[in-house]
Formats: structure tokens, C-alpha cells, sequence
């Protein structure tokens, strides 16, 4: 069974703050829920499924189903980090494919930049993990993880810290047309490669940025999207997966897109060459270069030239890519980016991103997440959706 | 420029149950490794349960202690000191996390051969960590 179809997006909401600190984890969660449920013409009573991951309350459903009062007959904490909120999207087309629900509701929210987050914070990672006590004592952080896979890309295949610089660069340009991003002038590569090294070769201009808030998006059957009002996104095609150390065959060249994609492009019906918008997961510059490449944007190792130049730039570039300004300039909420990764390809889908930004005539958009971290284990996912 | 390498706190491992040899062997200066006698693989970090084959019939070996660095990076932001964060590919093969220490960190190199060296942890556990070869 696909799920091409099965599902559309009817609502999206993206909180408009970047730091929240007088508001708690479950009011940004429920204010996104509202949000969203509002942008779709729908009411809190119509939601019959529910999917949120390890940022809501006691990282299980049931808090925030409680806070929310619900009434649910289909539930998901489905947790793969940052793209947790892609998975869920499919995971939605599907339980209303299987007839588990309607009308799917998934919430994200948090706040790391009031709580003092950083990416270069050793994270307590919980209990009973088994690789932890042949790793914690040597301090791997976000940043370095990610670090080693770029030092390793550069190594392999001539990668430049001026190619990933233009990744940021492209995020900046769009940046300055959304009032909401928390960074929104725009920079240059040299000034990307001047900033301060935070771990080599990553600089401080090549990390995202760490914001509070959150967003929602809400996924319905076709008859019910179909009495709403808004613009038609259609799920068409998805794909999920993890990546790791392979018991000790490490191989840091690739990351869990080179099999999530091509079974979201097959299902879906379509090639990599017919996308016309892509959000693709931006932690890192290191993180966009890497998944266009195993999305088959370009060919392995070619993605450093491919981001250079502009090319990702809406309008004057080939390959417009995160034209909110990405987590790298925009919003990375609870530390995760898949959420706003959905939301700005369906305000592309509806022609409702910046007139700046906005992609011609963009009927079909890609978007792509991980969680974790590139650089031992993360989750990978990718979503395809068409307007229709 | 130099960044010299600094000693640094290390966190304790938190142990669960099986860890044990690793870091008995490490606190006597042996790197440790699991290797399967059913398909003959080694793996890291080490399993109850062989990850190429599912075998139970895995069992602990001692490394060479030598290999070269496959990955790395100087943190050089958020922590007291900087230090070096790299995986190393071992003579047997496999690869491991790890810190390169005892040496100018600005001239670690991938493809560098080195060698396994222990630091102690905060709490007196033995880390496996590695220092150029020469």
C-alpha cells in the first residue's frame, strides 16, 4: 500500500516567537496546536490523531494530549530527533489511510535559547545506553559530530570551507525578507569563513541558529481537505530510516538519505530533477551539502561545488532551498528542524512564502530531515508533497 | 600557531552490565575488542550480541593499539580547554571514538598513524585514547 494521496496538509503554523521565556514548553505546543487547527478552518474538536515526539512534556503523547484536552483515537510519539515531525506527516497519511483517524494534528515546541542551550554542551543523554561509556568521556558534542563528518567530506572529496559557506549565505538572503528570523541580515562567504572556529571545520556562521517556539501542522483525508478552504497539498511519497556505526564499519560519507530518498521519490512518481522547492534539514552548512548530495540532487562529492555560487538562492539560483532562512538563520525550535522544514515547503505549495522567495509556479517540494547526529547515529527522513 | 594539548576533566563512563572487561583491561593498558567466532568479524563498541551476525559466541580480544585517524576535529569553543575529537580506523579494522592527545593539535591529520595511550577519568577509569605514532 502507498500512501500517495492518503493524506494532505491542511494546516500549518509557525510560532512567530524565537524566544519565549515566560511561556512554558505546553503552552508553545498548545498556541502552535491553535494555530494551526485556525489556518486550516478546522476546530479542536475535529483532531482524532495525535503525534508529537520527544520536545513535548514527559516526551510521551498524553501530557500534551491532557493539556490540549483531546479526544483522540490514534496516537504517535514516534521520536527521530529533529526529523521526527517528517516522519509523523507520513506516519499521519498512513493512519488515515489504514483508517485510524481523519484529521491528524503534530505539535513541536520548545525553548533552548531561554533554557541556555548549545550546541557545544556535552547533552545528558539519558540511561542504559549502551554505546555511551565508549563515547561520553570524550566529549562528543553536536557541533563536533557534525564537525568530523565535514573534516571527513573536505578529506574525500575536496569540499571547501567557502563552499559550505555559501549554504549560509543562501539562508541569509532569504532571511531578510522573514520579519520573524532571528538572524536576518545577510552575509557574505567571507564573512561566514571569518567568523570564530567553534569546532574545525565548522565556524560559528556555519552552525544554526538555537531559537524557542515551535510550529504545528495538521494532515486530513482527501474528502475533508477537499470541503476546506485552503490551497491542496498532497502527501505523495516518504521515507525513513536510520544510519550508524555499522558495529564499526564507520563510514561518515553518506548519511540515511541515500535510502530514504529514492523510496520517496518512487513513491511519489517522481525524480529528483522535477522538485521545485526543497527544505532540506540545515543544523550544519555541512548537513545541506551532504543530503543534497544523497537525495541525488548531484552526484556524490559534488555537493560543495552544487551549494556554491548562489545556487541555492530562490530566484536567481537553480536549486532554492529553505526560503524561510532555514534553522540557520530563521528558527531551530527545541532544537529540532523538521517542523518548520514541512511548514515552508507548504507555504511554497500554496504560494504563500515571501513574494521575494516565493518559487514560481512550485507544484511540487521536497523535505528532508535528520535527527541525531550525522556523525554516529541519526534518523533520516524524507517527505515529497505536490499542490494539486 | 599552536594549540598544544591540555589535560581536561573526563566524565565517567556510565557502566551497564558486560562493560566491565573493557574497562578492567584499559585500568591494566589493553585496548580491548569483540570479535565474533561464528563469522569472524570484530565490532566496536562491544556487544553482548555479534552486530554482523547475531551470534552469541563473541569474545574479547586485545587490539593492537595502533591505527590511523580516520576522522577529527579541535573543539575549540564551549569546553575549558580545546581538545581533539576523531575516530580511528584500528589495525583490525574497525573504528572507534576516541580523543588524540599529547601533541600540537593544529598538526593532527587524517590518515595520521597512531597509537593508544590512557587517560583517567575523573572517577579513576581507564580511556583508550590515541597519540601520534612517532
Amino acid at each position: 500500500m502507498s500512501i500517495k494521496g492518503k493524506g494532505y496538509i491542511v494546516g500549518a503554523y509557525e510560532h512567530p516567537l524565537r524566544k519565549a521565556p515566560d511561556k512554558s514548553v505546553a503552552q508553545l505546543h498548545a498556541e502552535c496546536a491553535k494555530g494551526a487547527i485556525a489556518d486550516a478552518g478546522l476546530t479542536k474538536g475535529d483532531i482524532d490523531g495525535y503525534f508529537c515526539a520527544g520536545d513535548a512534556p514527559g516526551a510521551n503523547v498524553w501530557s500534551m494530549a491532557n493539556y490540549m484536552n483531546l479526544k483522540l483515537r490514534h496516537v504517535d510519539s514516534t521520536d527521530m530527533g529533529g526529523c521526527s515531525y517528517l516522519v509523523h506527516v507520513a506516519h499521519a497519511a498512513q493512519a488515515i489511510a489504514a483508517g485510524k483517524c481523519n484529521i491528524a494534528l503534530v505539535t513541536l515546541a520548545g525553548r533552548p535559547n531561554s533554557e541556555g542551550s548549545s550546541g557545544t554542551q556535552v547533552r545528558d543523554r539519558g540511561v542504559n545506553l549502551p554505546d555511551a561509556p565508549y563515547e561520553m568521556p570524550y566529549s562528543p558534542v553536536t557541533v563536533n559530530l557534525y564537525a568530523m563528518v565535514a573534516m571527513r567530506h573536505m578529506y574525500e572529496y575536496g569540499t571547501t570551507s567557502e563552499q559550505l559557506a555559501w549554504v549560509k549565505v543562501a539562508a541569509s538572503h532569504h532571511a531578510q525578507y522573514n520579519p520573524n528570523a532571528m538572524l536576518r541580515n545577510v552575509v557574505t562567504v567571507e564573512e561566514v569563513v571569518s567568523s570564530p572556529m567553534i569546532s574545525d571545520p565548522l565556524h560559528r556562521l556555519d552552525c544554526c541558529v538555537v531559537s524557542d517556539g515551535g510550529g504545528a501542522v495538521i494532515v486530513a483525508r482527501p474528502e475533508i481537505a477537499k470541503s476546506l478552504k485552503r490551497p491542496l497539498v498532497k502527501i505523495t511519497g516518504a521515507g525513513e530510516t536510520t544510519k550508524g556505526q555499522m558495529g564499526g564499519k564507520v563510514d561518515l560519507s553518506y548519511s540515511g538519505a541515500v535510502w530514504t530518498g529514492p523510496r520517496a521519490f518512487e513513491e511519489a512518481g517522481v525524480k529528483p530533477a522535477d522538485i521545485k522547492y526543497a527544505s532540506i534539514y540545515d543544523s550544519f552548512t555541512i548537513t545541506v551539502v551532504m543530503q543534497i548530495e544523497d537525495l541525488g540532487f548531484c552526484k556524490k562529492g559534488e555537493g560543495g561545488k552544487f551549494v556554491a555560487d548562489g545556487n541555492l538562492i530562490s530566484g536567481s539560483g537553480k536549486f532554492p532551498f529553505n526560503t524561510d532562512g532555514g534553522g540557520l538563520c530563521n528558527n531551530h525550535p527545541a532544537n529540532r528542524g523538521g517542523m518548520t522544514k514541512v511548514i515552508e515547503a507548504v507555504r511554497q505549495l500554496r504560494g504563500e512564502a515571501h513574494p521575494a522567495v516565493q518559487v514560481k509556479n512550485c507544484d511540487l517540494a521536497l523535505a528532508h530531515g535528520t535527527g541525531g547526529s550525522l556523525g554516529h547515529r541519526h534518523g533520516s527522513a524524507t517527505l515529497i508533497m505536490e499542490r494539486e | 600557531m599552536a594549540t598544544p594539548y591540555q589535560e581536561r576533566k573526563l566524565r565517567d563512563p556510565a557502566l551497564n552490565p558486560g562493560d566491565q572487561p573493557y574497562f578492567n583491561a584499559a585500568a591494566e593498558g589493553r585496548l580491548m575488542l569483540k570479535k565474533c567466532s561464528d563469522c569472524g568479524e570484530y565490532h566496536h563498541y562491544p556487544r553482548s550480541l555479534c552486530p554482523h551476525c547475531f551470534s552469541d559466541k563473541v569474545q574479547w580480544v586485545q587490539a593492537r593499539g595502533t591505527g590511523e585517524i580516520y576522522t577529527f576535529s579541535i573543539t575549540r569553543r564551549g569546553g575549558p580547554v580545546p581538545y581533539c575529537i576523531a575516530y580511528v580506523t584500528l589495525d583490525e579494522g574497525v573504528k572507534m571514538m576516541t580523543n588524540i592527545v599529547d601533541c600540537d593539535l593544529d598538526t593532527i591529520r587524517i590518515g595520521q598513524k597512531v597509537k593508544v595511550v590512557f587517560r583517567k577519568t575523573e572517577g579513576g577509569a581507564s580511556m583508550p585514547m590515541f597519540a601520534p605514532a612517532t
